[in-house]
């Protein structure tokens, strides 16, 4: 028995702990990448429940109706840059610099935000115009899909100030930074996810 | 696990800007062909939709690769496993959901003629 419990003991004052670090390191990004496969598969359940229902317009709006092109290509670029200036961050601050770190991280939220907010007046205006969630099957599906992705890019932009608020306070410690490494993979998945929408959802309906 | 204290870090490959970069640019043009097919029209809708499916994969892929550094070669066994499950399920349920009701309207939509002849088949 006690020979079990001095190795679990040890780690933790012990100079040679690198291993069992990196051990608890990668345990956590499985467990993380686990939650991230999770939640696609989320998506693919709203996905499959649009695909099912977007020809059912029960008489009233249709895709092609209420569809913007140029509104689906500056959320789609606003959301790929959010991911790319996101990743910048990341290098940032593990390159010890903190400005670039700050300042991508500044960027990331900024256009991440504005998508939100585009996404919001797009949504009020849909549902001004009489196409809200239970005006058909087609319109519940799509504003449970496309609302489900806003809400993750929304918890992705709170989480950014949560990051920010860690780094001010503890620095960029090992376990700040895979924290940020761990958002840097949320907010590259909803982009992911964002592939799927407009290729799903806006394109194929605006060409109708 | 064993073997992890080789490794100096849990991800092994440290991101570089031209990685992201060349991710970006790759993803950019993957968004703005299916973007462009559509507003410039003139070809077939079934055409079209080949091309949005078909950049929208390769779109998937490579984000994956310059975002989220998936490597067949470098990323652990068991996160390509749960990513392999994750795919296996996208194709059972968007796939499978589509197979159902589309066979289901199939038998429906003729709604008139199938159940006059029920009946008779009986």
């Amino acid at each position: 028995m006690s020979s079990a419990m001095t190795p679990e003991a040890q780690p933790i004052t012990a100079p040679h702990t690198s291993a069992h670090l990196e051990d608890r390191a990668r345990t956590e990004q499985m467990g993380y990448w686990l939650y991230l496969m999770s939640d696609a598969i989320l998506f693919v359940a709203l996905f499959a429940t649009y695909a099912v229902l977007h020809a059912n317009s029960a008489g009233g709006p249709e895709a092609s109706d209420i569809f913007e092109f140029s509104r689906t290509a500056l959320n789609s670029a606003l959301l790929l840059t959010s991911t790319l200036v996101l990743g910048f961050s990341g290098i940032g601050f593990a390159k010890g610099n903190k400005g670039a770190g700050f300042g991508w991280l500044a960027a990331a939220f900024a256009l991440g935000a504005l998508f939100v907010g585009l996404e919001v007046q797009e949504f009020a205006a849909l549902v001004a115009q009489g196409a809200s969630p239970q005006t058909s099957g087609f319109l519940s599906a799509y504003f449970a899909l496309v609302a489900t992705h806003g809400l993750h890019v929304t918890v992705g932009l709170i989480w950014m100030l949560t990051y920010v608020a860690l780094l001010l306070y503890e620095g960029p410690t090992r376990r700040v930074l895979a924290n940020g490494n761990r958002l840097a993979a949320f907010w590259h998945m909803i982009g992911i996810v964002w592939i799927g929408i407009y290729s799903v959802v806006y394109l194929p309906g605006i060409l109708q | 696990m064993s073997a992890s204290h080789t490794s100096p870090t849990a991800n092994p490959q440290s991101p570089t800007y031209t990685g992201y970069l060349t991710g970006y640019v790759l993803a950019a043009v993957l968004s703005v062909i299916p973007f462009g097919a559509v507003m410039l029209g003139g070809l077939s809708t079934h055409a079209v939709m080949v091309i949005i499916g078909l950049t929208a994969l390769i779109q998937a892929a490579v984000q994956l690769k310059y975002f989220l550094h998936i490597d067949f070669k470098h990323s652990p066994k068991e996160n390509l496993f749960a990513l392999a499950f994750a795919v296996v399920l996208v194709v059972l349920m968007i796939g499978g959901s589509l197979w159902i009701v589309s066979d289901l309207n199939a038998r429906m939509m003729p709604a008139m003629g199938a159940n006059m002849e029920m009946p008779q088949e009986l």
